[in-house]
């Protein structure tokens, strides 16, 4: 027979206060190794970086389910290949944030800069403000939504993963692409080689409403966005295309 | 290969303290390019005044009684400050030419770094920090400024080779990126009456616009037609006696950020070198596009 | 003539494997003086000859600490089949040196049998992730190969198999075009803090190494360094490729010759030689390339096309295959089509039961301790007790092109034709 008696188990420590980080005091070094030995997530779920002021590579290489609030912005790589915790920037994102992120969601209040999940693989990066060139580069699998606008040749040879983008989208979008798929609710300045508009199908606003969802964005629906992807005629080489490459 | 800053201001208020910033943005970009550091201050001179930066690698020697020398030969007041290998002199506006050509006879070894009637220059090898502690540029007051901090490419890294370029009169251009066509364009601007002092892709640059200002163009203008024939990538930032400019490559693959609030406009490679700006939280921070001519003018 | 018909014939240049096959100026011009009266030389077998060396010693906590200066270069999972990496991997451990990935990710064969296993970092990022990058002995950041200073890779269809593909995240069967840059950073400024992310992703651990082609070796020795590099790779133009274009092959990029004193200059220059390490690859043959790439400066070399030959590349027991692909033994460069007889550079699962992971590991291991006997004949020979005290005027060159290109005087004369800045 087993029963709990509640007052004389021990109490399971959980300190839901945050583990705060001043990088005006304590070096990215500290924090990130911190990060990095997290024992057991559900003990130090919540964690805080202040005074950021534009620092590179914050928060890169987590690879537990804890939450991090960054209070200001952030320079080149925040959350880099990040895994599993959900990381939110209080402010602007530098160069690559999210970059080759696995898992776990990378959610920036502001706006962030080029080269925005890059080669991202997994887990959901949310920009609220508007992205610059190069989001989604090279993606393998993670998803984007962009409340704003893309700036030019935003997903070149996106492979894999959905990029959704609320506002407009700047020249070459989805230049080389592979299989990503790219949604659009404004306009596109110019698409890149290879990249066609598609038939929005049933299950692409499946995922578009998911992924509206998961993003807290209530007020635009699926049906609004256009869809982007390969018309694969590079996928094998053929003379004709040759000005394609 | 760098990192640049620029701040405009356009609130006069701001003006005193404009070396003290430009210096804090110019330090957090170190990183960048630990090579070489250079700043431009554009500062009100009194009117019709000119001032004309020159540099020398022996200054005790080339300065002493330098300003006495050229008043002689020009027939004017001339008085200098050195500060350094530096020393600005003070002639009257509408004898810069002149007392560039004297000057060049009576100091064969002492390079000018800029003329006109706000631009100083300031350019040495060596950390932003020591560089500018070594001309004292945070006690410096203007109304705006430029600096630029070097990571050498394929040039030499000598004082010459750092940046800003003066470009002409109360002109000039730092750059971060690498260009790929800069020697034909070089050979092509030498045909042109161009006279160059380094193997940099960025002199190459300035002595462009020089060139297309002294054809006719506007620095708007010269800028636009750069797009068109310089190859490579790059970002550049001008300054003039009343403005600044930017302009990216097409394929703007180097970083650049923009900040504009009521009290002045900023650039810089990174956000970090606008991070400690009065007022940045409330900003409007934005990235320039690529092929735009963007510019603000007094 | 022929080229012209095939190019008119089919629309499309001409792709293949392999280095630059050009005669061009190589350590073949070189010669070692050796020692007589005026210094003396260590006996084989008795005196020490040493031959280990540190890679990784400026920043990284765990610099990798190898047996012999001769590194196996990256080749990808995909180019070359799981059971060739696995005998590199075998190959490379039995002889107490390092091995590499390539462009296509991290494999279990390869990792499980490399006792030191290097990550490269591509542009592609196929495969990247953080559970490889932290279990990896030291990171590569590829900038460039001596192949194709310049280019991407490529990749055709028919060696995109199940696996290939999905650890690529690409379509299975299609020809996959790799960037030239990398996607995230452009420049030495941008590098240095890519290299600072990685670093604090593995917690400073591992020695990050970048690869460059030889194209401008003075200056991207130099930016390297200024980036943060704790080794620099340097691959001149014979250096071999899975697969591209033949234009590219033969015509862009520097002999491995003519770079290495160039990038051993640059670290000079900057107080950094035997600090940042530098390893040199493209066309090391044998012991005595070893030698003459650690006299010029190098710290290490690292062989691929030669590694992939001792593991039964190209092996004339598949002749009559070899025939029938239109070739003969020796001359088979078309890596990319995936049909190798010798079960190497191919992804057909019936080809690739043609190598025996053990037995082929150690033939490299053999290899790499015959090229090692050798470059320690050599050192001996010239008085050394460690192959890092070779120096450059141990060497003299038998032509002027290549004194000029390695800045050793001509044999019999005190004249290094060229000498300039670097």
């Amino acid at each position: 027979m087993h029963s709990t008696n509640l007052a004389t188990s021990p109490l399971h420590q959980v300190n839901y206060a945050p583990k705060v980080f001043d990088l005006s005091k304590n070096t990215l070094r500290e924090f990130n190794q911190a990060l990095h030995e997290v024992k057991d997530a559900s003990t130090e779920p919540n964690w805080e970086v202040i005074n950021p002021k534009g620092s590179h590579a914050v928060a890169v290489g987590a690879e537990h389910p804890i939450s991090i609030d960054v209070q200001g912005s952030v320079g080149y790589y925040c959350g880099g290949m990040n895994q599993l915790s959900t990381i939110t920037v209080h402010g602007s994102a530098g160069p690559g944030v999210g970059e080759n992120m696995m898992s776990g969601t990378i959610v920036v209040k502001g706006d962030a800069s080029q080269y925005a999940g890059a080669t991202g693989r997994g887990g959901l990066l949310v920009i609220e403000g508007n992205a610059s060139s190069r989001c989604g580069i090279s993606m393998k699998g993670i998803n984007i939504v962009v409340r704003g606008n893309i700036g030019h040749m935003s997903a070149f040879m996106a492979q894999s993963g959905n990029l959704v983008v609320l506002g407009d989208a700047g020249d070459a979008l989805g230049d080389s692409i592979y299989e990503a798929r790219l949604f659009v609710r404004g306009s596109v300045k110019s698409l890149g080689a290879d990249c066609i508009k598609k038939e929005l199908r049933p299950e692409h606003i499946a995922i578009l409403q998911d992924l509206l969802d998961r993003a807290g964005i209530t007020d635009v629906k699926p049906e609004e966005f256009s869809r982007y992807g390969s018309a694969r005629t590079l996928y094998n080489f053929n003379i004709d295309n040759a000005d394609a490459y | 290969m760098c990192g640049i800053v620029g701040l405009f201001l356009k609130d006069k208020s701001l003006e005193p303290q404009l070396g003290a910033l430009l210096s804090e943005m110019l330090v957090t970009m170190t990183d960048r390019g630990p090579d070489s550091a250079g700043i431009a201050i554009y500062g009100g001179g009194a009117k019709g005044h000119g001032k004309i930066t020159i540099q020398s690698a022996t200054p005790d020697a080339d300065f002493k009684g330098l300003d006495a020398e050229l008043g002689k030969k020009i027939n004017a007041k001339v008085s200098s400050t050195v500060k350094s290998t530096h020393a600005v002199l003070d002639v009257p506006a509408d004898k810069i030419g002149e007392a560039r050509v004297a000057l060049a006879e009576l100091r064969p070894n002492v390079r000018v770094m800029g003329a006109g009637e706000a631009i100083e220059i300031y350019k040495e090898v060596g950390l932003p920090i020591e560089v500018l502690k070594r001309f004292d540029i945070a006690s410096m007051g203007g109304s705006h400024g430029i600096g630029h901090t070097r990571m050498a490419t394929e040039s030499a890294v000598t004082t010459l080779g750092a940046h800003p370029f003066s470009t002409g009169p109360d002109q000039c251009l730092v750059h971060n990126g690498s260009l790929s066509n800069h020697n034909n364009l070089r050979r092509e601007l030498i045909r042109d009456g161009m006279r160059f002092e380094t193997e940099n892709d960025t002199e190459v640059a300035a002595a462009y616009l020089s060139s297309k200002i002294a054809h006719g163009q506007n620095l708007g203008e010269a800028l636009e037609s750069s797009l068109n024939d310089l190859d490579g990538f790059f970002t550049f930032v001008v300054g003039t006696k009343d403005g600044f400019g930017v302009v990216r490559d097409p394929i703007s693959c180097k970083p650049a950020v923009m900040a504009e609030t009521d009290q002045y406009v900023a650039f810089g490679s990174e956000y970090r070198a606008l991070a400690n700006l009065p007022g940045i939280e409330d900003a409007k921070v934005w990235e320039p596009e690529p092929s735009t001519v963007y510019f603000w003018e007094h | 003539m022929s080229e012209i018909r095939r190019a008119a014939a089919t629309g499309i240049y001409d792709i293949r494997g392999s280095g630059a096959k050009r005669k061009v100026p190589h350590f073949d011009d070189l010669l070692f003086l050796g020692a007589s009266i005026s210094r003396y030389p260590l006996e084989g077998y008795r005196e020490k000859c040493d031959t280990s060396v540190v890679l990784g010693t400026r920043f990284a906590k765990k610099p990798i600490e190898l047996k012999i200066p001769i590194t196996v270069a990256g080749m990808s999972f995909g180019s070359l089949s799981g059971p060739a990496k696995e005998a590199l991997g075998r190959g490379a451990t039995l002889s107490g040196t390092s091995t590499t990935t390539g462009d296509g990710g991290m494999t279990e064969e390869e990792r499980g049998h490399s006792k030191h296993l290097v990550y490269q970092y591509l542009p592609s990022r196929y495969g990247m992730n953080p559970r490889d990058l932290r279990r990896a002995d030291a990171i590569e950041i590829v900038v460039g190969q001596g192949a194709k200073p310049g280019g991407g890779g490529m990749l055709l269809g028919q060696k995109i198999s199940d696996r290939v593909a999905e650890m690529r995240t690409l379509p299975k069967g299609i020809d996959q075009r790799s960037a030239c840059r990398h996607p995230d950073w452009t420049g030495p400024d941008d590098l240095e803090i890519k290299i600072l992310e990685i670093r604090e992703i593995t917690d400073w651990q591992k020695p990050i190494y970048v690869k460059i082609g030889g194209a401008r070796p003075y200056y991207d020795t130099a930016l390297a360094v200024k980036a943060g590099a704790d080794v620099v790779v340097l691959d001149g133009m014979q250096g071999g490729t899975a697969a591209t274009q033949e234009v590219f092959i033969e015509h862009v990029g520097q002999p491995t010759l003519a770079c290495i004193r160039p990038a051993v200059k640059a670290l000079q220059d900057l107080g950094m030689h035997r600090k940042v390490q530098l390893i040199v690859s493209g066309g090391i043959r044998n012991g005595a390339d070893v030698a003459k790439a650690l006299a010029l400066g190098a710290d290490a070399v690292s062989v691929g096309t030669a590694a992939l030959i001792a593991l039964g590349d190209n092996d004339p027991r598949w002749e009559d295959e070899y025939q029938k692909l239109g070739t003969t033994a020796g001359a088979y460069d078309d890596w990319h089509e995936g049909k190798d007889p010798a079960g190497i550079t191919t992804q057909d699962v019936e080809l690739m039961k043609r190598v025996d992971p053990i037995a082929a590991g150690r033939r490299l291991a053999n290899y790499l301790k015959v090229m090692t006997l050798e470059a320690q004949t050599i050192a001996r020979a010239c008085g050394k007790n460690h192959l890092h005290n070779l120096e450059p005027e141990d060497l003299c060159a038998l032509s002027i092109e290549a004194a000029a290109m390695a800045g050793v005087p001509l044999a019999g004369t005190s004249w290094v034709p060229g000498k300039g800045p670097f």
